[in-house]
């Protein structure tokens, strides 16, 4: 009976085990091919700003998109960061004034893993507390698109993301937007997503970077 | 109009910029004599130095003696106004003041912060000089920077695109145009 029992244990941990890398390998393997043939409607849209930089260049991105096909539009910013998420207002306003286009976004803030500056070994328990709000933020956001383009906030959101689709929760189509600052080198953030194929697409604006890194894409500067 | 140029020949404003932080080793710089010199022998009558949470202070200076007339303040809630008024900026390394500085058309000299941790700004400023849309400096090579500079070598900043990304974006998701 014992045996039985942990035998039938030991089968059920190796065929969970293999259905998790089985859906793995084919959302990493789905990820980069386009979604849908036609879109059902618009789709929910998470959007990651960063400091400064970082923010005017999402904001430059927005500016040019057909923003009837990206709503209801969530912002989300770093807990000590107040001019982000008061420069995405800006944009949603002036979005007001045209037809049926703005309204319906959300602004939020997120714990931040690391400060700048903040030591390495400190990092850690941050980083444990930022994961578990960003958890809570995306379960009740469940977006189908990603829009981040660097700051460190993007990471835990865009892993909780690629789990949610292994796990069948929610498919999101996530882009990420290398900063213009990174000429030869990508960022962190940009690097971890690109090495563990956690983005469906990833840009750069600059020849070197696609080179340097051939799955991303260049299409020019951005700014 | 000929009040607006009479005062704009006579006035020649140099605006120094730091961003959201603190860069005295900059601030320090742009206040040594030799690089005051320098700025007023090529015609500069004004320095304005935005100079953040730094806890140098610059000396003051009302310029009558025949030198340049030096200010500073710490923030301000935009700076584009300083950068419209200037004849010449010198900035941080930071990407938003860089493209904000090249879309005005203004001449630029970008001073790299050698004491960040990460310093990929470098990157930026370095592509950006060898491709003549500005100058790029060290804290303590600013003074050859300055005297060496000739702004006519500059070449106009042809602002980027983000529609590319957007349509690949769109295109990726299904979404075609009509």
């Amino acid at each position: 009976m014992e045996v039985g029992f942990l035998n039938a244990a030991i089968l059920l941990i190796i065929g969970i085990s293999t259905w998790i890398i089985a859906r793995i390998i084919y959302v990493i393997h789905r990820s980069s091919k386009p979604l849908y043939n036609k879109p059902p409607g618009p789709l929910s849209t998470l959007i990651v700003l960063g400091s400064g930089g970082h923010t005017a260049e999402m904001i430059n991105l927005l500016a040019v998109m057909q923003m009837d096909r990206f709503k209801p539009r969530y912002y989300i910013a770093a807990a000590t960061d107040n001019m982000s998420l008061q420069k995405a207002r800006v944009l949603e306003d002036s979005l007001m004034d045209k037809v049926e286009l703005g309204g319906t976004s959300q602004f939020m803030q997120i714990y931040r893993s690391r400060e700048v500056g903040q030591s390495y070994v400190t990092s850690v328990g941050t980083t444990l507390v930022a994961l578990t709000h960003a958890l809570w933020l995306m379960i009740k956001i469940r977006p189908q698109v990603i829009l981040c383009n660097g700051p460190g906030t993007c990471i835990p959101l865009c892993v909780i993301a690629f789990f949610f689709k292994v796990f069948g929760i929610r498919w999101s189509s996530i882009f990420y937007v290398e900063s213009i600052a990174r000429v030869r080198r990508l960022s962190l953030s940009g690097l971890l997503l690109y090495k563990l194929r956690m983005v469906d697409q990833l840009f750069v604006q600059w020849p070197q970077l696609k080179s340097k890194y051939p799955r991303a894409n260049y299409v020019g500067r951005l700014m | 109009m000929s009040d607006a140029n009479d005062s704009s020949d006579s006035k020649k404003v140099v605006f120094v910029t730091v961003g959201t932080t603190s860069f005295d080793s900059l601030v320090k710089s742009v206040d040594t004599r030799e690089v005051k010199e320098a700025l007023f022998k090529k015609g500069y009558t004004h320095l304005l130095i935005q100079m953040g949470r730094g806890s140098y202070i610059p000396t003051k200076s009302a310029g009558e003696d025949g030198s340049l007339s030096v200010d500073h303040f710490t923030f301000s809630s935009s700076i584009a106004e300083f950068l419209k008024s200037a004849s010449l900026v010198i900035s941080h390394a930071g990407s938003g003041s860089i493209f904000e500085t090249l879309k005005l058309r203004k001449p630029l000299i970008v001073v790299v912060n050698e004491d960040l941790m990460d310093n990929h700004q470098s990157e930026l400023a370095e592509e950006l000089a060898e491709r003549n849309h500005l100058f790029c400096a060290h804290p303590n090579t600013l003074y050859e920077t300055v005297s060496a500079m000739d702004s006519d070598s500059l070449v106009a900043y042809q602002p980027g695109n983000a529609t590319p990304v957007a349509k690949f974006i769109d295109r990726f998701l299904g979404f075609t145009d009509e």
